[in-house]
């Protein structure tokens, strides 16, 4: 007891810096989100529907959020789970240029992911004349956003089920295997059930980001109303048209997305590391036999 | 074990091959597209566009707002990870929740909520505009929102490190007569100062391509508060690409300069656990 005292710091010292640590995130976060409800609130409820759903460019905004951002998660679900099956259940060389190529995007600045593909789909890009010769749109039309947002959140799935794997081993699926599993098997009926937490804890934030991605989407959406607006470009948008009540109420909704995810967040960030240990823990017993 | 399964499991050459097909798609194409667009440019026409005045005074705003909160968010994020790792007080797991915000928030969002909040007539700019304050469409503004952004990297950092410290080491310190500001500063901050490096890094390189968060609050006047990436889009809108290009190019080196930092403080952090 004697020794703990030694770690434990004077009252007023641990008094002061708490009380400072509350303060900053009082005014640091705290403020900031329920000031975005109060405002998007303050007409009464009747107005915030209405600002929400009955605004034609909102909603055409929030169909496209919905519709652009799965995909984006979709895309990037097929290249975590193939990338965490090469990087943890094999070595080859190149294996750790690979990780940090994943990582890439997380360091561009979005805007400048935006700029990538305009150099390449814009009219004056590299395949622009190519595709305006057959009709096709990418720049300013929702495949265009999808890029963009695939790019941006691409290193999310990857990231997150590249260390469970590893940290899982690959004793389970060799076991199947000698049993005379085949590959798909394996995957389906060993490897999925173990990462489950962890792709969802993956997919969970991947989700968050693509929904809520502005630079890299507001570069490459040409900012048509009603046609090439997300949701947070729609909050944009209504800001600069001084519609101030509409884009607190697109906000707010975003708000929710992130309160959601982070709620979320705990309960499946706490899954996933009690099935590591459980997956480890029968590895274990499978190498003892 | 990793070379047995080798051997042993399947789908090795199909998930490589989609994993590469799908890289090249996404981001080496693109990022090769964009080597080669600079160098249609001369030497002397990547200096125009990449040094111009206009260019430098959004460099000089992009990267002395970025340091100025990597900075803040250093100190700000040892507190609050101190403060989480050490002290027990009411709703400390919601606050320590809190600090992930940041990060799921849209940065639509913080700009819009944070250019409102400290206008005259906002929640905190009421309070502060009386006595002199003013911080909306400042570059203040821009540091205090990179603060927001760029603090949760800190705490994310610090907080394992902080936890896994050895009780040891501290008990030793003041069993041989070390005051807590002594062993503070000689025991455990020096063990603390890679993953302080790591996250100043982070929340600095998170800060250098912020763009969404920005545009909100800055006001973008040119050679007063508009950023690099802000230039970005308006060389963009003017469709002068080479010129919007030479400055992304600048943006880019400056950030893998940071990631390959970062990574390599790692990997020499992890060799140090060993």
């Amino acid at each position: 007891m004697t020794l703990r005292r030694t770690r434990q710091d004077p009252w007023y010292v641990r008094w002061t810096l708490t009380a400072l640590a509350v303060v900053v995130l009082t005014v640091l976060v705290i403020v900031p989100i329920v000031s975005v409800f109060a405002e998007a609130l303050a007409g009464g409820l009747r107005a915030y529907w209405s600002h929400l759903f009955e605004d034609p460019d909102t909603r055409h905004s929030i169909i496209l959020t919905l519709a652009v951002a799965p995909t984006a998660v979709a895309l990037n679900l097929a290249f975590g789970l193939a990338a965490a099956w090469c990087i943890a259940r094999f070595q080859f060389p190149g294996r750790t240029l690979l990780i940090t190529l994943i990582d890439t995007p997380f360091s561009v600045s979005p805007v400048v992911a935006g700029l990538l593909f305009v150099l390449l789909f814009g009219q004056r890009g590299y395949f622009g004349p190519w595709l305006q010769e057959h009709g096709i749109r990418i720049l300013f039309s929702p495949p265009g956003l999808v890029l963009a947002t695939t790019f941006v959140t691409l290193p999310f799935v990857a990231r997150e089920l590249i260390p469970v794997m590893e940290a899982i081993g690959p004793d389970e699926e060799l076991a199947a295997i000698s049993l005379g599993a085949n590959g798909w098997q394996v995957f389906w009926n060993v490897t999925l059930p173990n990462i489950r937490w962890g792709l969802l804890y993956g997919l969970i934030l991947c989700n968050a980001r693509a929904m809520g991605e502005f630079g890299a989407v507001s570069v490459v959406s040409g900012h048509i109303t009603g046609q090439t607006d997300t949701m947070p470009l729609r909050v944009e948008k209504a800001f600069q048209e001084f519609n101030l009540p509409g884009s607190f109420a697109v906000a707010s909704a975003l708000t929710l997305l992130a309160v959601g995810t982070l709620l979320l967040k705990v309960t499946v960030e706490h899954k996933a590391r009690k099935q590591i240990e459980e997956a480890k823990r029968l590895a274990r017993e499978i190498g003892a036999e | 074990m990793a070379h047995l399964s080798r051997h042993v499991l399947p789908g090795f050459r199909l998930s490589l091959g989609f994993t590469l097909v799908y890289l090249a798609v996404f981001v080496l194409i693109p990022l090769t597209a964009c080597g080669f667009r600079v160098t249609t440019l001369s030497w002397d026409e990547f200096v125009r566009a990449a040094w111009s005045e206009r260019t430098r005074a959004a460099y000089k705003l992009s990267f002395g707002a970025s340091l100025t909160a990597a900075a803040i968010s250093l100190m700000v994020g040892l507190l609050l990870a101190w403060v989480l790792v050490r002290y027990d007080f009411p709703l400390k797991r919601f606050f320590d929740s809190l600090i992930d915000l940041p990060f799921a928030l849209p940065t639509a969002v913080a700009g819009l909520v944070f250019s409102n909040l400290y206008v005259p007539t906002g929640w905190l700019g009421r309070w502060l505009y009386p006595w002199g304050v003013e911080l909306a469409y400042t570059r203040s503004a821009v540091v205090l929102v990179l603060v927001f952004i760029g603090f949760p990297f800190v705490v994310r950092a610090v907080q394992p490190v902080l936890e896994a410290m050895d009780v040891e080491l501290e008990e030793a310190a003041a069993v041989l007569g070390a005051t807590r500001w002594q062993t503070f500063r000689r025991v455990l901050f020096p063990s603390l100062a890679p993953s302080l490096v790591t996250g100043f890094a982070l929340a600095l390189a998170r800060a250098l391509g912020e763009y969404g968060s920005v545009v909100f609050v800055s006001g973008n006047i040119p050679f007063r508060t508009e950023i690099a990436p802000v230039l970005i889009v308006a060389r963009l809108e003017e469709f002068r690409y080479a010129e919007a290009t030479a400055i992304a190019v600048v943006l880019l080196i400056v950030s893998f300069a940071l990631l390959i930092m970062v990574n390599w403080l790692e990997r020499r952090t992890r060799w140090w656990d060993k």
